[in-house]
């Protein structure tokens, strides 16, 4: 088998299975079949959808930089599927929220959307982590092969705010805890890395070209 | 990865079924155990915890406090489980996370203990803890929880009234508040080695306050000894104000003149106020304080309201009559 099929019929399938394991956990933990969601099991989902959202939208944000690093380039063919599930953690994490937290899956809606209102309006962080939903969900619409065709040389332009979705949910992050950055600054400085490097690159092409006439 | 070792952690640690008998009492905690019970005031039947209860505070740790009388302030609520309440805390001096105190404070002796009276009261001192809390009687007091963080529980403490060890140190005119302090010590908790608050812990309350009946300091929890995850070996309960007031393993009790400058109110004086009443109405800068989830209710119970001094105005909405409590959060 070559090296593109056997990416796509066996490396592929595993890192799927791999990015879905902590949803599965997740849900095995729900049902009390690994274990328990804890005292608090909304906030346990809401706390560990929400931290694979970042670590998959970093692990997506990092395969770039690797495959320049490292050479290996067969490493682009996973960037989509990692983004996509960064996308799904981030989806899932807002349904907890709208569904359990803030009700819709016990109350109507009629109640529930003022809650949901008031909270996109005057809590700066969930107005910033609905903003990096809406965002990402654009990505996540615009990332077929068939938009990208249609896109042209837009389409990777468009892609570089997913950097934008990272600042925006660990900004989020750090702000909802009850003080101090905690796991959030961790998330940050590899977010700041993996940006510098981007800057870096772009300065040195930008360099090699000369100065503009 | 955290959830990983919590999960591998709470497979390692003993269900009392597990235990060898000869685990079970170490002479030293044994001794503690009959001092604190005749401090208690009652002739003492040391009796291990069934396994009915949970196994993550370990049997040797666990015993029965007698002569525990109710109260009529308890709520008829539905108890939270023994597991909910030591396993779900915030206890910062052994971690930040809401698990760690039940992981971090296994080896923490909460013995020997001692509380430092001062300030300006006629009977100050140090006392060790039996000697402490021996003239007081021993109540159970099942309380509403309400956490900052809005989410809430009931618990069934045991307690001795902060009024009557109010009245029995005598503070002078002068003294107009109480400052509590909780224990620093690094070595034998870990969460100080971080400098996420400045240690020790301290709260204060006004002197009306303090003396109001339903102020107590919690000694048990569950008709036992308190746990460590929940402030061994004593610890402030004042269920009209948000959690963070209730500060944890006290070494001093100050009578002061002055306010006291209290420690979340210190990292963040914007987001944590010196009352820190239960208030639905005057919401965190970050998010709301309309509605709390009840512990132990499960991922599919919806929110509940949250009331006014966290149920207990008929108690306690007289010291506040004419205060704003927006400004005075």
């Amino acid at each position: 088998m070559d090296t593109v099929r056997q990416i796509r019929f066996i490396w592929k399938p595993i890192v799927f299975l791999l990015c879905l394991a902590p949803f599965l956990l997740v849900i095995t933990d729900l049902l009390e079949l690994t274990g328990s969601l804890g005292a608090n099991p909304v906030e346990n989902m809401l706390d560990r959808f929400g931290n694979w959202s970042i670590r998959f939208l970093l692990i997506a944000l990092a395969v770039t930089p690797l495959r320049k690093l490292s050479g290996r380039n067969w490493l682009t063919r996973f960037r989509r599927m990692l983004g996509l599930f960064a996308f799904f953690y981030v989806l899932m994490h807002f349904l907890v929220w709208l569904m359990l937290d803030r009700g819709l899956y016990f109350t109507p809606l009629a109640e529930v959307l003022p809650l949901v209102v008031e909270d996109l309006t005057e809590r700066t962080f969930i107005t910033v982590g609905f903003a990096a939903l809406v965002l990402l969900t654009l990505l996540a619409l615009m990332s077929t092969d068939g938009m990208r065709r249609r896109l042209g040389r837009h389409w990777q332009t468009l892609h570089n705010s997913v950097y934008v979705v990272g600042i925006l949910g660990i900004w989020h992050y750090w702000w909802q805890v009850k003080k101090g950055p905690d796991d959030a600054i961790y998330y940050a400085l590899v977010l700041a890395v993996l940006l510098g490097l981007r800057v870096f690159w772009y300065l040195q092409k930008k360099h090699k070209k000369g100065p503009a006439p | 990865m955290t959830r990983w070792l919590i999960r591998i952690n709470n497979m390692l640690i003993k269900k009392p079924g597990d235990i060898r008998p000869s685990e079970i009492t170490s002479k030293a905690n044994y001794l503690n155990r009959r001092e604190f019970i005749r401090a208690g005031g009652i002739a003492g039947g040391v009796a291990l915890a069934g396994p009915a209860l949970s196994a993550v505070v370990p049997a040797e740790r666990r015993a029965t406090l007698d002569g525990v009388s109710k109260s009529r302030f308890s709520t008829r609520e539905k108890m939270n489980s023994y597991e909910d309440i030591t396993t779900y805390n915030n206890y910062w001096e052994f971690g930040s996370g809401k698990f760690d105190p039940g992981r971090n404070s296994g080896d923490f002796e909460p013995r020997p203990w001692q509380i430092t009276v001062d300030g300006h009261a006629e009977k100050t001192g140090t006392f060790d803890f039996d000697d402490f809390i021996k003239p007081y009687d021993l109540e159970e007091r099942i309380y509403r929880l309400r956490c900052v963080e809005a989410w809430s529980m009931v618990i069934p403490w045991v307690g001795i009234s902060l009024a009557e060890i109010i009245r029995h140190h005598q503070p002078t005119s002068k003294a107009k508040f109480v400052a509590f302090r909780a224990l620093h010590d690094p070595e034998r908790m870990p969460g100080q080695r971080r400098r996420q608050l400045d240690w020790p812990y301290r709260e204060g309350l006004t002197m009306a306050e303090a003396s109001n009946p339903l102020s107590i300091l919690a000694v048990g929890l569950y008709g036992e000894v308190l746990p460590n995850p929940n402030g061994a070996p004593i610890r402030l309960v004042v269920p009209w104000k948000y959690g963070f007031k209730n500060i944890k393993g006290i070494v001093r009790i100050s009578f002061v003149e002055k306010q006291p400058r209290c420690s979340w109110q210190m990292a963040q004086p914007n987001e944590y106020g010196f009352y820190a009443n239960v208030n639905p109405e005057v919401d965190h800068p970050r998010w709301s304080q309309a509605s709390e989830r009840r512990i132990g209710a499960g991922a599919f119970a919806p929110r509940i309201p949250t009331q006014m001094f966290n149920g207990y105005g008929e108690h306690v909405a007289h010291l506040y009559k004419g205060i704003d409590l927006r400004k005075y959060y």
